[in-house]
């Protein structure tokens, strides 16, 4: 929290604000209000709701909890005191609250603030940073948490003698929403406080959120928001987060931005290494990393997936002569032992820790003094946020240094640099509210009071992210709700909910409302397979033994990533490389390899693709070659090789480069925007240039490149007219093509996958009865192909549909893309690869391939077994 | 469509990628786990699963029995998902499944999904079924010239870059386990040790069902 005055607020305006006892509070730990704190004690004090916009280290939760200290403490400061009758009776007897409905004795209120954060940990933290200033000023104030992890005792006495504050997580908000208390709980809520928001608002927990929101609204009308966010692109479009939407128009919290902060440094690491053409691990500039490290007081290191964090770690154990204590921590490690690895951290103990988003946000640090950046930033607002996790005290600025693992890297690094020098944020704007997180809050709110539909439209509709859904859609899913929405009307005797004599929708049974109970929720957690250390099997592939069953249990590992794998292929696992022996069941079999370096660095490019503005700042940066002087030599000579021997492509232009290589026909593309859009085009290309008989094999993504290979002569079938490019690349793909595709595409299923278990079609939680009854696992894969085709347009697909736009197959970036290049495509006929190209090339064979015709990859694949048992 | 082979001792079927084994010398077509009713099965528990199962199974059992126009249909067991998944099936897939018997000697062999079948659903109800060198039963022994279901087998294969899951049959020349029809059957993977004690040893074959064929795959490449 804050160390320093930056401002100055005239002392009268402060008196007025804030009470007596919190000014000498401040002033005995040397501080002074700051200027966005005592702005949000008068939005308060104005009953407005209000968005703090503000960098770590700004003090910003305790400016968030102000208003709710000072309303509490009963000071005259504060805004009308609801509860000053009660407080003098809780300061005197330390009991719970009297709770009683008898005539003459006032009922407890219930809770006065709400606090929301994404991370429980975080929750926890700030729970204990607020015992601080209560127990040194004194104040009658009961703070709690509830998280997953709370006792069910506590849990029942924070409904029967709610705290002050709770401290809780959006699922923990509609769980107690689901309850009979709920009315008690929330009815007296003045403050609500939502911590993160600029990370909470990106997802399906943001609309879950929102939902949850719009009911405190009705129950508790008087309850005023506070929204805590790190810099966005459009704050006013946040701050409609933290209102209730009236009909048709949009309105906005207010927003307060706090100023001061001192502009980051940060710097490109110019590596004495030759760069990689391609790759992700950086492991040219790993002992540059080191040196880093071991010069700095505590270093974060970035990287984008958990894979990749295994692979630093262990390579910078390796080279740790000086025994740095270097730790690592991402989200797929055991939660006590990245509880450890944090606490250690609080105490100053470590001098580095190589980490995934799981650091992205969370518990304040102050110590942090570099952060390093791994690869690519993939997004400025993003990047910012990373660097902000350096040096927390708001007033110096954070340093950070960027290490992009490759030459196209070196393209995004500079450009995020640009754009933090501009401060330009590059935050998605938000989202509209998923269906099936809708279905999952009408299942709740029927499991806590009966509703009418006509009741809960209105009261959806004043959530932000659901301000404009159509009642047809709403009805679909109180429809999908009851009976599953089929077109068929079959299964009325099995409604999960039905509508009474005053047309209330209710619960049918209690089991209904036990299962909402175990599967709240938005968070749908990848299908994880249990990693076994076995013997290998000898003689290697086409080794025809069983496979030794049993075997140590070496931890968890994604269902995803296993079957992009075949047997022999190996990865680094729980810091070890291991050789793939088979997957039988929920169970993957490894053997240890002898091998130093795995054969599949499992990269998967991380969660996130590069944001569209850092895209087409690379695209500009490559248009303008007077800018290529503040590019690393190397960089610069591989773009001025490109323009000599093909062509460097313009801003708005698609450049299409064909040549022949080792027998092969290729076809590769710089769209630049993002490897899901790219894999999603590659998909829909490989379907075009199939029924144009080019004979595509297959094709590989990265975040900038397209390539595309196969047996046909693409550059013959060009020049002669036989391969249109324009009508290769005709935005009319995302028709029909884009139909056929979808009915088999594992992408797709899985998006599927996540709606149907988020709605609460099908479970993933179950109570021990339905266990002992094996009813527990259904593919959704059969679900998916069996109601596509029989109700394509059924709320489900819809939900899917709505996911695919932006989630895994990145639709809508890839239409906007198509109409930007429509009539503007280049094509360069080669006679060899490109130096552009050889990055995308390099990774044929790193990265997962992929290939469309099932068929013909089954042929091939029977085939090269009759030659090796005939050879 | 290219036509692919699956041999019980001596006996050549028709392996359809479908999932069906079609005895041309007989004009016999198999089809085995067709799971009928296993939506609204699972809707009566609460899992309101699209009540589309049994009309989609029931189409493509009538495209395979279009293909091959079999006068004799065995379905190989748990045909119907519960035992009283029959009495939900609607007038319009009842209608369906009574026109796919007609002209044709139809054998419902019973499983443990549905152990007693009533005589309204037309055919005749056996516990097993011997034709030549063969006998038909639902749940395997392992026996020499048994086909069987109950399983539902499914194999991964590797491929170029990633690999595939499909339903398969397999078999050993001896004896043979059929793929589960249904459209809501899920799979065992053939590297199950249940499969090695109906095959006595790993030796034996997984034809994978491709969209136009079936392709033979070694079941140790498989996993």
């Amino acid at each position: 929290m804050s160390t320093l005055d930056l401002f100055s607020v005239p002392p009268s305006e402060t008196a007025d604000l804030l009470p007596r006892r919190f000014r000498d509070w401040f002033a005995s730990r040397g501080w002074s209000p700051r200027e966005h704190q005592l702005a949000l004690l008068a939005k308060a004090r104005e009953e407005r709701s209000a968005l703090l916009i503000a960098p770590t280290g700004a003090g910003k939760t305790l400016a968030g909890f102000l208003p709710t200290l000072v309303e509490l403490a009963g000071e005259p400061g504060g805004s009308k005191p609801l509860r000053q009758a009660s407080e003098a009776a809780v300061a005197a007897d330390p009991r719970p609250k009297v709770v009683s409905t008898g005539r003459g004795v006032r009922r407890s209120s219930g809770l006065h603030t709400l606090y929301i954060s994404p991370l429980k940990a975080l929750a926890v933290d700030i729970a204990r940073n607020l015992e601080t200033p209560v127990a040194e000023m004194g104040l009658p104030i009961r703070v709690e948490t509830r998280t997953g992890d709370t006792p069910v005792s506590r849990r029942q006495r924070q409904r029967r003698y709610p705290p002050d504050i709770l401290l809780t997580t959006p699922e923990q908000l509609a769980l107690l929403l689901a309850s009979d208390d709920a009315p008690f709980l929330f009815s007296s809520l003045k403050r609500i406080v939502l911590d993160e928001l600029h990370a909470l608002v990106t997802s399906k927990r943001g609309d879950l959120l929102s939902l949850g929101l719009a009911r405190l609204w009705t129950i508790a009308p008087q309850a005023r928001a506070i929204g805590l966010s790190a810099t966005v692109a459009e704050p006013e479009q946040l701050a409609r987060f933290l209102v209730p939407q009236p009909g048709g128009e949009s309105v906005s919290a207010d927003v307060v931005i706090a100023g001061g902060a001192a502009p980051p440094v940060v710097e490109m690491l110019d590596t004495r290494e030759r760069l990689p053409w391609s790759g992700h691990s950086a492991r040219h500039a790993l002992p540059e990393v080191y040196e880093l490290i071991n010069r700095n007081k505590t270093t974060l290191v970035f990287v984008n997936t958990r894979s990749q964090a295994e692979m630093l770690f262990q390579d910078l154990w390796r080279m740790n002569d000086d025994g740095l204590a270097i730790a690592l921590h991402h989200g797929s490690l055991d939660v006590a032992q990245r509880r450890k690895v944090e606490d250690a951290m609080a105490a100053g103990r470590l001098r580095g820790v190589v980490c995934t988003s799981s650091l992205d946000l969370g518990v304040d640090w102050g110590d942090v003094d570099l952060v390093i950046n791994i690869g690519a930033p993939k997004g400025s607002s993003r990047l910012m946020q990373r660097i902000g996790r350096a040096n927390h005290r708001f007033d110096e600025a954070s340093r950070a240094v960027l290490v992009p693992a490759n030459r196209f890297e070196v393209l995004e690094c500079r450009v995020a640099i640009d754009a933090i020098a501009e401060n330009a944020q590059d935050t998605p704007p938000l989202r509209t509210g998923a269906l099936d997180v809708l279905a999952q809050h009408v299942l709740g709110c029927a499991c806590g009071k009966p509703f009418l539909s006509d009741e809960l439209y209105d009261e959806v509709r004043t959530a932000a992210p659901y301000a404009s859904l159509a009642r047809t859609d709403f009805d679909d899913v109180v429809d999908f709700v009851a009976t599953g929405g089929y077109a068929l009307k079959t299964y009325e005797r099995f409604a999960r909910i039905k509508q009474d004599k005053q047309g209330r929708w209710r619960v049918t049974n209690p089991k209904v409302r036990q299962s909402y109970r175990l599967n709240v929720g938005t968070i749908v957690e990848e299908t994880m397979l249990k990693v076994r250390l076995v013997r290998s099997r000898a003689g290697g592939s086409g080794s025809t033994g069983a496979i030794a069953r049993g075997g140590r249990m070496l931890g968890e590992i994604e269902e995803v990533f296993i079957e992009g794998l075949v047997p022999a292929d190996t990865f680094v696992f729980g810091g070890e490389v291991v050789r793939y022996e088979a997957l039988v069941e929920d169970q993957v079999y490894v053997s240890r390899a002898n091998d130093k370096d795995a054969k599949v660095p499992s990269y998967m490019g991380g969660k996130f693709p590069l944001s569209t503005y850092l895209a087409e700042r690379v695209r500009k940066l490559l248009d303008n070659s007077r800018a290529w002087n503040g590019l690393p030599d190397q960089v610069h000579d591989w773009l001025s090789l490109q323009r000599k021997f093909s062509r460097v492509p313009a801003a708005r232009e698609l450049l299409v480069e064909t040549f022949p290589r080792g027998g092969s026909h290729y076809l590769v593309c710089y769209p630049f925007e993002g490897r899901l859009a790219h894999q999603t085009l590659g998909m829909l290309l490989t379907r075009r240039l199939e029924r144009g008989r080019a004979r595509p094999l297959g094709f590989v993504a990265n975040e900038y490149a397209l390539a595309v290979w196969g047996v046909g002569d693409l550059s013959f079938m060009i020049r002669h007219g036989k391969l249109d490019l324009n009508a290769l690349f005709d935005p009319d793909m995302l028709g029909d093509d884009l139909e056929a595709w979808l009915a088999e595409s594992a992408l797709m299923k899985r998006t599927f996958r996540n709606c149907a278990i988020i709605s609460g079609l099908i479970a993933r939680r179950f109570t021990d009865e339905e266990k002992s009854r094996r009813q527990v696992l259904f593919s959704t894969d059969l679900i998916y192909d069996v109601l596509r085709k029989h109700q394509a347009d059924h709320v489900l697909l819809r939900a899917a549909r709505g996911d695919a736009a932006t989630g895994l197959l990145d639709l809508r970036r890839l239409s906007d893309m198509l109409s930007r290049i429509h009539g503007r495509i280049t094509h360069k006929d080669l006679d060899h690869v490109s130096p552009l190209a050889v990055p995308a090339l390099l990774e044929i064979g790193r990265e997962s391939v992929y290939g469309e015709a099932s068929d013909e990859l089954l042929a091939e694949a029977a085939e090269e077994l009759v030659r090796e048992a005939t050879t | 469509m290219r036509v692919s082979t699956v041999t019980v001792a001596d006996v050549g079927f028709v392996a359809d990628c479908s999932g069906a084994l079609f005895w041309e010398e007989r004009s016999l077509l198999v089809v085995s786990d067709l799971h009928l009713e296993k939506g609204s099965s699972f809707a009566a528990r609460g899992v309101l699963l699209p009540p589309y199962d049994t009309v989609a199974t029931l189409s493509r059992l009538a495209a395979v029995i279009a293909r091959h126009d079999p006068r004799q249909v065995i379905a190989l067991g748990d045909s119907f998902h519960d035992r009283d998944a029959h009495a939900r099936l609607s007038e319009p897939d009842r209608e369906a499944l009574t026109a796919l018997q007609v002209r044709r000697n139809w054998i419902w062999i019973s499983g443990n999904h549905d152990p007693a079948l009533p005589p309204s659903l037309g055919g005749v109800v056996a516990t097993e079924v011997a034709i030549g060198p063969i006998v038909f039963r639902h749940e395997p022994t392992g026996a020499a010239g048994e086909i069987a279901g109950h399983l539902h087998p499914k194999a991964r294969v590797p491929t170029r870059g990633r690999s595939i899951e499909r339903r398969c049959f397999a078999s050993d020349g001896e004896r043979a386990v059929m793929p589960a029809f249904g459209a809501y059957t899920g799979g065992l993977s053939i590297r199950d040790a249940a499969f090695a004690r109906i095959f006595g040893s790993p030796g034996f074959m997984a034809h994978v069902l491709g969209d136009n064929r079936v392709h033979a795959f070694a079941a140790t490449r498989c996993y």
